[in-house]
């Protein structure tokens, strides 16, 4: 099968490539771009390790092909630090609150989470754990990820409110 | 994990996605969110040389709410059926069913069109639409049909879609003002299909009732609805017992799917007759 040609924009930078159309877009970030900190965790689309923001949504990149992704805004857990290569909210709430062991789900988990409050700022914790229900933890038994979220939301308030 | 190989097309109209299907006949197939066909790829328990990706096809995106029907693109995803105010408000067991498929990243990308096309008895839609009585738009090589949800149904991953065609548009009548509805769905975890499920509309002396994963298709029973609109939920209970067909999985034994169809009818009629009125 021949290779295409696929132009993306991933954590604000425009990257480009030749990939086979059926190349996983999680493939595409990991082995050619070398963005490692999306991971692999299962083959049946459960586990949400692989979990990027495209265009806004929350997507397993598991379960793209490049070939669909083509000509997408990319945003993957390294786009989430801030300016100064300092550690983003969520980032920071997760060492703060415990709410990671091994690591290998949190990328996935602060990438779902930083869409989760763009699109509820307050949630209850009901709502975090309805709205984290794409992605696995083996380690945590997801009590401090939720707690993570929840002082997420609440510094990310303050910070909006502080601003305006 | 690793899909075999194919040529991938991405058109920007119906017309040109099926005769890109017309040419290459069961080596293609149409892709919409992707989140059956790929798992399925990467089984390998689907190979096809080529993939047609729905995405740029803007006529089969977005959501009409008429007085008396509301249209949804097949491209329109279940994120967007949750999100829709409009939807919520004219037909609200859409939003309450589609909150209990899979999970937030699935139902970004997943659509209504895929969901009712897979042909998988899994799938919750089918049986939602055999409830509400919806139709579906077939646009094919000869031009355009339209197929009640409750004929297209043929057994598990078989349907009354033709190779050559592709489901556009979904058409659901729009309940009358006082109607009860609720979907009620008992699931080993999230994002799991169903152990049963069931779709209920009650009210203005009329019913529907459906069910979903306790047979190779949907279910709606015309016996099990006339019993409902007739106030008798037990013959509604013993009608939809008798139309049902479960088969024994890791979801629990014949006997057991049988004792949870009859919970979640019950108690999926017991929230419909609630919010009639």
């Amino acid at each position: 099968m021949s290779k295409m040609h696929v132009k993306l924009t991933v954590n604000g930078r425009e990257v480009e490539g030749l990939a086979e159309p059926r190349t996983l877009l999680i493939h595409f970030l990991r082995e050619n771009l070398r963005i490692t900190g999306p991971h692999i965790g299962c083959e049946t689309s459960h586990c949400g390790a692989c979990t990027v923001d495209i265009d806004g949504k929350s997507v397993k990149s598991c379960t793209v092909f490049v070939a669909q992704a083509n000509g997408a805004d990319v945003t993957t857990v390294e786009g989430l630090v801030n300016e100064d290569g300092s550690l983003g909210v969520i980032q920071e709430m997760f060492r703060e609150h415990h709410g990671l062991q091994c690591g290998f789900c949190t990328p996935g988990m602060i990438t779902r989470a930083h869409r989760l409050l763009q699109e509820n700022p307050s949630p209850t914790e009901e709502e975090v754990r309805f709205g984290m229900a794409g992605n696995l933890c083996r380690c945590t038994g997801y009590q401090n990820i939720v707690k993570a979220i929840l002082a997420s939301a609440d510094m990310l308030n303050a910070q909006k409110e502080a601003a305006e | 994990m690793i899909p075999a190989g194919f040529e991938y097309h991405r058109p920007t109209d119906t017309a040109s996605a099926i005769s890109i299907l017309q040419e290459h006949g069961d080596e293609a197939r149409v892709i919409a969110g992707g989140h059956s066909l790929i798992p399925m790829m990467k089984l390998r328990m689907a190979d096809l040389a080529h993939v047609i990706d729905l995405q740029d096809i803007q006529e089969m995106k977005g959501i009409e709410i008429g007085a008396d029907s509301v249209t949804l693109g097949a491209m329109v995803t279940q994120h967007e059926l949750i999100t829709h105010d409009g939807l919520a408000a004219a037909v609200p067991i859409i939003r309450e069913a589609a909150l209990q498929i899979a999970d937030p990243q699935v139902r970004y990308v997943g659509t209504i069109g895929g969901n009712v096309a897979n042909g998988d008895p899994g799938n919750d839609m089918p049986g939602l639409m055999q409830c509400l009585d919806a139709s579906f738009e077939l646009v094919g090589p000869d031009g355009t049909r339209t197929v009640a949800a409750r004929e297209f149904y043929e057994a598990a991953y078989f349907t009354a879609r033709d190779d050559e065609e592709i489901l556009t548009r979904i058409m659901i009548p729009v309940p009358i003002a006082g109607t009860g509805q609720a979907y009620e769905k008992q699931k080993r975890k999230i994002g799991d299909y169903a152990t049963a499920a069931a779709a209920v509309m009650v009210g203005n002396g009329a019913a529907s009732v459906a069910m979903t994963n306790l047979a190779d298709t949907p279910i709606w029973s015309a016996e099990a609805s006339a019993a409902l609109a007739g106030g008798d939920v037990e013959g509604c209970v013993a009608a939809m017992l008798d139309a049902i067909d479960p088969v024994e999985d890791n979801r629990g034994p014949v006997e057991f799917k049988k004792h949870v169809a009859a919970v979640m009818l019950r108690r999926a009629i017991a929230r419909a007759v609630s919010r009639a009125g």
